[in-house]
């Protein structure tokens, strides 16, 4: 089990730097998905099976709505090629280096902190925190912010998992992240409805 | 049937049924109607309370459960729950005039009943689930699938979503401290968690960066029911903390932390309200000042402070109900609220005007207005304790006050030689006038609020006690 868990936590590191890097908003939903899967096998650390995988079938969905609104979009919108500085990969690789630091040097304590959660479990989730942190810190595009707060909740709810098992709070935080995609998606809509209007 | 089903459930169903309508005054009446009939029927319907008519009765329960929670009102929060639904009364009775009803009526009513579910569940920290759905709901009524969204709904969203993590891994760590109140680190970070979590939720310095951008992004009116409504419940909900964990209200630090980021608001509010050459911006950072006063009341001795808190929520509502929906007018005359698009508008926009400029005063503490009762016993209260808060206090409202100065300024600025014309309609001439009178009555005798407002430091079981 451990071993499986700390597997997840070297996906949940592939996949956070890989939606920092992305550049297609395809890889952006792989990715994501893929860090769904991540955080089940953390979740699974603490919850049955039945209750955690609430986690992931939520999270697929909200990939797919995130997914499917981008799909129906006609072209890249500008916002998405805008300079929003700093904006290259070696930054962001830079950066997320630097959050890879700060995690591995805090999971201890934090560790302690949340009733021995678990290194793997404890990592995992600071690591995701870290990186939504960061994807907002460096953009401003919609899809990309949506996925930066999903990404922090994530982590949020991997650590939130080890101490809090009600069905309630499961329900309403996979509305929550459904919520959030709903939100991008919508927004992602009104960015481009404006831009079709432009050229008119 | 029970409480939160009548006051929670059956408005959430209502508020869906609203969406298909189409026409503005029907939603208005509608919205209004309902909204009022749920004050009325908290404020008069006793919870808990087995009622006879007759020869049968009947008794309101007061909690609901729901997957293993409950969601619990309890027969002292009928006045808080009359306040609540009264305050979007208005907002719903004013949205024809405003123009945004298809907006804030369905999206409104919903976001009102999450906010009460917010109140009311059990284990109460759970409120930042609720708060945080009523976020999401808050962006498709901040902006229209044709309009771009700006920084400001952005950020909006960004910062009150960050919100629900510290808050609910605060309460958790808060149990925690329960258990071992002698551990000074855990207490420490779970304040801190805590803390963070309600300087996103309630926007303080220097997070509400959001408010003034978000003021020139979205309609005036909507984002004045937005800084009304989940600032107030926040404040309520953080009043809950304190009630429940005696360490947290007991402890000098917390009510250091509170004194000074409530004068803070209240001081960097008053300083841009000054100095803002906009007219939206100043209701913004009037909306942070407002803050700034709830929080330095909940920083007092809580016997006086709770009842000043609950004091200033009326005011806050009926002011920001006003001063949104006059700017609202303004904005849909010349899509900008600058002093160089509303220069002279007295001449042709009187009520919308003047009662901005009422509503700006009220804000600003201006006696015989409705802001005034309750900041004065601020006031007073906090100059018993602190001389130099209330210096800074005082310095705030300064700048509030020559906030709305400008405002009357710009606005009377008119050519010699322009006449005089009505050209708001009649609708948003009566909703403005019964604003403004209701400004003065609750300035006038802030009195009658009493009778709502007594029984209200009860749903604490310390707190105002």
């Amino acid at each position: 089990m451990s071993a499986l868990a700390w597997f997840a936590v070297l996906l949940l590191t592939v996949t956070s730097i890989g939606l920092l890097l992305a550049r297609d908003w395809r890889w952006l939903i792989i990715y994501l998905s893929a860090q769904y899967f991540g955080m089940l096998i953390l979740t699974l650390q603490h919850w049955p099976l039945g209750m955690a995988s609430v986690k992931v079938v939520a999270g697929w969905m909200s990939a797919a709505i995130l997914g499917m609104t981008r799909s129906g979009l006609p072209r890249e919108d500008r916002v998405e090629r805008s300079n929003v500085l700093p904006r290259g990969r070696p930054f962001r690789l830079f950066a997320a280096a630097i959050v890879l630091v700060i995690v591995s040097s805090v999971t201890p304590r934090v560790d302690v902190i949340m009733a021995d959660a678990g290194f793997a479990v404890t990592s995992g989730s600071l690591l995701l925190v870290g990186m939504g942190l960061l994807q907002l810190a460096v953009s401003n595009h919609i899809l990309r912010v949506t996925v930066g707060l999903m990404t922090v909740l994530s982590g949020f709810e991997i650590l939130y998992a080890t101490v809090e098992v009600s069905v309630l709070v499961a329900g309403l935080l996979a509305i929550i992240n459904l919520g959030l995609a709903f939100v991008g998606s919508y927004l992602l809509v009104a960015v481009n409805a404006e831009e079709e209007v432009e050229p008119v | 049937m029970n409480a939160p089903t009548i006051w929670i459930v059956a408005p959430a169903f209502a508020a869906i049924l609203l969406f298909p309508i189409r026409n503005q005054r029907v939603l208005s009446i509608l919205g209004g109607t309902l909204t009022i009939l749920l004050a009325l029927s908290a404020q008069f319907i006793p919870i808990g309370e087995a009622l006879t008519f007759g020869t049968s009765s009947f008794k309101i329960d007061d909690s609901l459960s729901v997957l293993g929670r409950v969601l619990q009102i309890r027969p002292a929060e009928g006045s808080l729950l009359a306040i609540i639904y009264g305050a979007t009364t208005l907002w719903f009775f004013g949205a024809e005039a405003s123009g945004t009803a298809r907006s804030i009526v369905p999206y409104g009513l919903l976001i009102t009943t999450f906010m009460v579910a917010s109140i009311a569940v059990e284990p109460f920290l759970f409120a930042a689930l609720f708060i945080e759905l009523a976020i999401l709901l808050a962006i498709p009524m901040l902006v229209s699938l044709n309009q771009v969204p700006g920084r400001g709904v952005v950020r909006f969203f960004i910062y009150q979503t960050l919100a629900m993590p510290f808050i609910l891994l605060s309460g958790w760590l808060l149990s925690g401290v329960e258990a071992s109140p002698g551990d000074i680190s855990l207490a420490a970070q779970a304040a801190s968690m805590l803390g963070l979590g309600f300087a996103f939720l309630l926007a303080i310095f220097p997070l509400y960066n959001w408010m003034p951008l978000l003021i020139e992004e979205s309609s005036p009116f909507i984002v004045g029911f937005l800084l009304w409504i989940l600032p107030t419940i926040t404040i309520i909900f953080g009043a809950g903390f304190l009630d429940r964990y005696s360490w947290l209200r007991s402890s000098a630090d917390t009510i250091t932390a509170l004194r000074f980021s409530g004068l803070l608001m209240i001081v960097t509010g008053g300083f841009w309200a000054a100095t803002q050459p906009d007219l939206g911006r100043m209701m913004a950072y009037g909306s942070v000042a407002e803050t700034g006063f709830a929080l330095v009341a909940l920083s007092l001795n809580s016997r006086m402070g709770i009842p000043i808190l609950f004091l200033l929520l009326p005011a806050r509502a009926l002011g920001l109900a006003v001063w949104s929906l006059a700017l609202t007018i303004f904005k849909d005359n010349d899509e900008s609220m600058r002093f160089t698009a509303v220069r002279g508008m007295l001449r042709n926009f009187p009520f919308a005007s003047a009662a901005l400029i009422l509503a700006s005063l009220s804000a600003s503490s201006f006696p015989l207005l409705a802001g005034f009762p309750a900041r004065l016993a601020l006031w007073e209260n906090l100059s018993r304790l602190s001389l130099g808060a209330a210096i800074w206090m005082g310095i705030g409202i300064v700048g509030l006050l020559t906030g709305a100065f400008r405002s009357l300024a710009v606005l009377g600025m008119a050519d010699e030689y322009s006449t005089w014309e009505i050209r708001e309609n009649w609708l948003q001439g009566i909703m403005l006038g019964l604003g403004v009178i209701g400004l003065f009555i609750l300035g006038l005798f802030p009195q009658i609020l009493h009778y709502f407002l007594a029984n209200l430091p009860a749903m604490f079981e310390r707190l105002g006690r």
